[in-house]
């Protein structure tokens, strides 16, 4: 083992479009995840998390690029320059993927047992006959009942819950150092994205992978994730252990997000009390505001917030960080 | 009006919505049976907010439609304001109009991309019968204000408006005709999470300024707990348990109330709760489980479970659950 | 927003036709009918004649432009009549379902089985040829298509939002289905009618040259590609002229939807209202 981490995002930026018509998405996004360790993205629409995830893939796609400056480390091989070629062997063999609507990531015209077992063809160079015997394996390992059935199934005779399930297992085929997860459960009923939910953490710790959580749900990322980092805007505006975030928000969009959303037992212990609201829109990304992006809804928004973009505060003895002037 | 106060608003009794789905040719052919709805009974009073959950389909639309007069129903009666809806009796569609309305949960469909916000609200005044024109101005002007509009939002077209401005348009489409009974089907659901607490608070003071009773339809507890004063949770087309919001989130009695609380995801929850999650997958709506319809995923499942539908059966003042071991 | 080349082609070239067929008694240089005289029969274009003559001596030039009002004519008048055909019954269809929109699809598939051109032959053959005649045979064959897409619009936006909310406003069907389907499922049906009229104008070509649209001596450029047939080698003029005009104005059309379908395309719905 060694001390660096499987994962390092250093000063990322994302630009959408070209020439004058360049804005930067992500901008100035820096993070680390040390092997075996669940760490989740978590923002609105258009706060840029996603396209975080795909640049870590190399499957941004015009008008998406990666601005100059950008380093993305896997297990201290930079990976923001390789080919579509490496990039291609990575992913599925050590980065593996799932999305939020696993009806369009499947091949609807192949068995998933055959989409499992490809995976194994493809980057563990076994022949098809074991591999389809290890597909079986694979979805009893995601608690499909009766796989030797269900491998013969195709992509539409599965539910939503099932097919998520059959995507964890051709992520995890290879046992890959690392997954990344975009919005996996959001598609899903509450009870199955709760099983959903427990599976894929409980595979990665049985095997060691990393997870890399993407979420609008801070509760659910909480859930999964030991370290979280909230974006806005583009930005990290906090990143930190899970629990802290909860128990003491710092930056201010934290705090109001987490103060507006109706937790449940609270109406128990205080009685039914306005929500909180964040006023305003998340801006859109040629728009972003001058100084700190979150200023116009900033309800402790001072002269300085309008005028100065703020630096990043150390938090929780360096192991978090909060980008406010005010905190 | 406090005379009415103690009389019911909405009753719904024994309501079943079947339909048959797969015949061939026109013809009953192979044709199953979806019981969508299966025998719910319920009501609401005026001025209540009675929230109803249950997951994809648990048949909570179906039954939001037939309320609204929408679907007819195979069996049972509905009565809205003193109007029946059943088998035989056709609502008159705008008198239930002006009775029950509906705020949707995508606030993009939701919205006819070739109409200015004037026009949507304007429209359906002059459809009943308000022929004034400075009437209808007012009206609109006033319920642009109600919800948190301003005057020259009126001449704009969806497209200009951000999501929760859309869904405050589509809560002044559905309060334009003063209706008594609202049902919000996710209303939030589908917005941005910063600007939920927006929409949420704008129905709970409306609901107060109005006297409107809601019917909240919504997956997430959070949000429910957090509006009802009574909630209902239904199961493949049967309701399982009903009562106070209290009851139902302090004390649930049904397991598969349980396990919606505990599929919640929040690191805070007590862990008493947590360890109550369900097994395994919603069953289809077309070929339901025998006896009690979640027993294949039940964590207390015992062999009378599979032979024998529970019914709801009063577990203390106006709490009901239908288990066999509640 | 970005308007394409095919838009400004085609409705350029289109602008053109239609200001000729309005204007041909003010452009003509003689009347495309009277002004036979055999002295002049078949003369090369030149100064004088500038497409040349006919074999009765009437001025080519004249006969197009004069031609151009009857073809837009039987263009426009005929998609007209397909769209409201077409759109009535695959708005109905696609709302209301059921038994009426079996009846519907079924017709629909039957008329798209028959060659439309053939069924056109044969109500042309029970009417007689003629304009009116001619209008009827072409706005009766073609509804099929609108009368597809319309329905399969109605059916993808029936289950959006604001469709349901007219309903529980209490909105009747026939309300609905104009005020709130139809103006949200226009563009798709524009480009298909603007593709349509190049059809019909080629079919009313094609009716004319058989000898079965319009009459000799009216004008028509199916009917003089027709008469010109057998001079084809001694004076090309004949054909070529005529030829070129329906070639120019279908193109034109044909651009046009094109250029139509970039901008009414749901997925560029930037619309400045």
């Amino acid at each position: 083992m060694t001390d660096s981490p499987l994962l390092a995002v250093d000063n990322l930026r994302i630009d959408i479009g070209g020439g004058k018509e360049r804005h930067a998405a992500v901008e100035d996004v820096s993070f680390s995840i040390a092997r075996g360790e669940t760490f989740g993205l978590v923002g609105e629409s258009g706060c840029g998390k996603s396209i975080t995830a795909l640049s870590i893939m190399g499957l941004l796609r015009h008008p998406l690029s990666l601005g100059s400056g950008s380093s993305i480390v896997l297990d201290g091989q930079p990976i923001h320059n390789a080919s579509a070629a490496e990039m291609r062997s990575l992913r599925g063999r050590r980065i593996g993927m799932i999305f939020q609507e696993p009806m369009t990531a499947l091949n609807p015209l192949s068995p998933v047992g055959r989409q499992i077992a490809e995976m194994f063809v493809l980057h563990m160079g076994m022949g098809w006959k074991e591999a389809t015997e290890r597909a079986v394996d694979s979805l009893r390992q995601v608690r499909v009942p009766s796989p030797e059935r269900r491998v013969h199934d195709y992509p539409h005779q599965l539910s939503g819950g099932m097919r998520q399930r059959v995507m964890i297992a051709i992520a995890l085929a290879c046992s890959p150092d690392m997954l990344i997860a975009d919005e996996p459960t959001t598609a899903l009923d509450v009870t199955v994205q709760a099983e959903i939910v427990d599976l894929m953490r409980d595979l990665c710790a049985e095997k060691g992978t990393a997870i890399l959580m993407i979420s609008h749900d801070l509760g659910l990322v909480a859930q999964v994730c030991r370290r979280v980092a909230v974006m806005y805007a583009g930005r990290i505006v906090e990143q930190r252990a899970s629990a802290e975030v909860f128990k003491d928000p710092r930056h201010p969009y934290t705090r109001g997000l987490l103060a507006s959303l109706p937790r449940l037992g609270a109406r128990s212990q205080h009685g039914r009390q306005r929500l909180n609201e964040i006023s305003g829109v998340v801006p859109a990304v040629s728009a972003f505001p001058r100084g700190c992006r979150f200023n116009p809804r900033c309800g402790a928004r001072t002269d300085i917030c309008t005028i100065e973009d703020p630096q990043t505060t150390p938090l929780d003895g360096g192991q978090g960080l909060v980008r406010c002037h005010h905190a | 009006m406090p005379e009415v106060m103690d009389k019911t608003l909405l009753s719904v009794e024994d309501l079943k919505v079947h339909y048959e789905v797969g015949g061939r040719f026109g013809t009953r052919i192979g044709a199953k049976t979806l019981r969508a709805v299966d025998g719910v009974t319920l009501d609401v009073k005026p001025g209540e907010c009675l929230g109803l959950v249950g997951e994809s389909g648990c048949g909570k639309s179906t039954l939001a439609l037939a309320i609204m007069g929408l679907v007819t129903p195979t069996s049972g009666r509905i009565n809205v304001a003193g109007q029946e809806i059943g088998k035989s009796h056709k609502p008159d569609r705008e008198a239930m109009a002006r009775t029950v309305q509906m705020v949707f949960q995508d606030p993009y469909a939701s919205l006819n991309p070739r109409q200015t916000v004037h026009r949507t609200l304007a429209d359906p005044l002059r459809l009943h019968g308000v022929d004034n024109k400075t009437e209808v101005e007012h009206r609109v002007a006033e319920m642009l204000a109600k919800v948190g509009l301003r005057p020259e939002h009126a001449g704009r077209y969806p497209h200009e408006f951000s999501g929760g401005q859309r869904q405050r348009i589509g809560i002044a489409r559905a309060l334009i005709l003063g209706p008594r009974l609202v049902i919000c089907d996710e209303p939030v659901s589908a917005l941005d999470v910063s600007i939920r607490a927006q929409i949420i608070n704008l129905l709970l003071d409306l609901k107060d300024q109005l006297n409107l009773a809601y019917i909240m339809i919504s997956h997430d507890l959070g949000v429910v707990e957090h509006m009802s004063d009574r909630v209902a949770v239904m199961y493949l087309g049967r309701l399982v348990e009903t009562g106070q919001w209290k009851e139902i989130f302090e004390n649930p009695r049904h397991p598969y109330t349980r396990a919606l609380i505990a599929s919640i995801p929040d690191p805070f929850l007590p862990a008493t709760l947590a360890s109550q999650k369900a097994r395994g997958e919603i069953a289809s709506a077309l070929n339901p489980p025998p006896g009690c319809h979640f027993h294949p995923r039940c964590p207390m499942k015992q062999d009378r479970c599979v032979g024998e539908a529970p019914a709801l059966r009063t577990m203390g003042s106006g709490h009901d659950a239908a288990c066999h071991f509640a | 927003m970005k308007w394409g080349t095919n838009l400004w082609v085609g409705g350029g070239l289109v602008g053109v036709s239609i200001l000729v067929g309005v204007f041909a008694d003010v452009i003509q240089l003689a009347d495309p009918v009277t002004s036979a005289n055999l002295m002049n029969a078949e003369i090369p274009p030149g100064r004088e004649f500038p497409f040349g003559t006919d074999a009765q001596g009437r001025d080519i030039y004249s006969r197009i432009v004069h031609g151009a009002r009857i073809s837009l004519t039987v263009g426009l008048v005929s998609q007209i009549a397909n769209s409201i055909i077409g759109v009535t019954l695959g708005l109905t269809a696609g709302y209301w379902g059921g038994w009426w929109d079996d009846f519907v699809s079924g017709l629909t598939n039957l008329m798209l089985a028959i060659p439309s051109l053939i069924f056109a032959l044969a109500i042309m053959a029970i009417l007689g040829p003629g304009l009116v005649s001619l209008l009827i045979a072409l706005g009766l064959t073609n509804w099929s298509y609108s009368c597809r897409i319309a329905r399969a619009q109605v059916l993808s936006l029936k289950s959006q939002g604001y469709i349901q909310a007219a309903r529980i406003l209490g909105y009747g069907d026939l309300r609905i289905m104009f005020t709130q389907l139809l103006p949200n499922m226009l563009g798709p049906l524009i480009v298909m009618a603007t593709l349509g009229m190049g059809g019909a104008i080629l079919a009313e070509a094609a009716l004319s040259f058989l000898g079965l649209g319009i009459r000799p001596p009216y004008p028509s450029w199916g009917s003089m590609l027709s008469d010109a047939r057998e001079q084809i080698n001694t004076a090309p003029w004949l054909s070529v002229f005529p030829g070129l005009a329906i070639f120019l104005t279908v193109l034109g059309l044909n651009l046009l939807g094109d250029g139509l379908r970039d901008i009414l395309d749901p997925q560029s719905k930037e619309r400045t209202a």
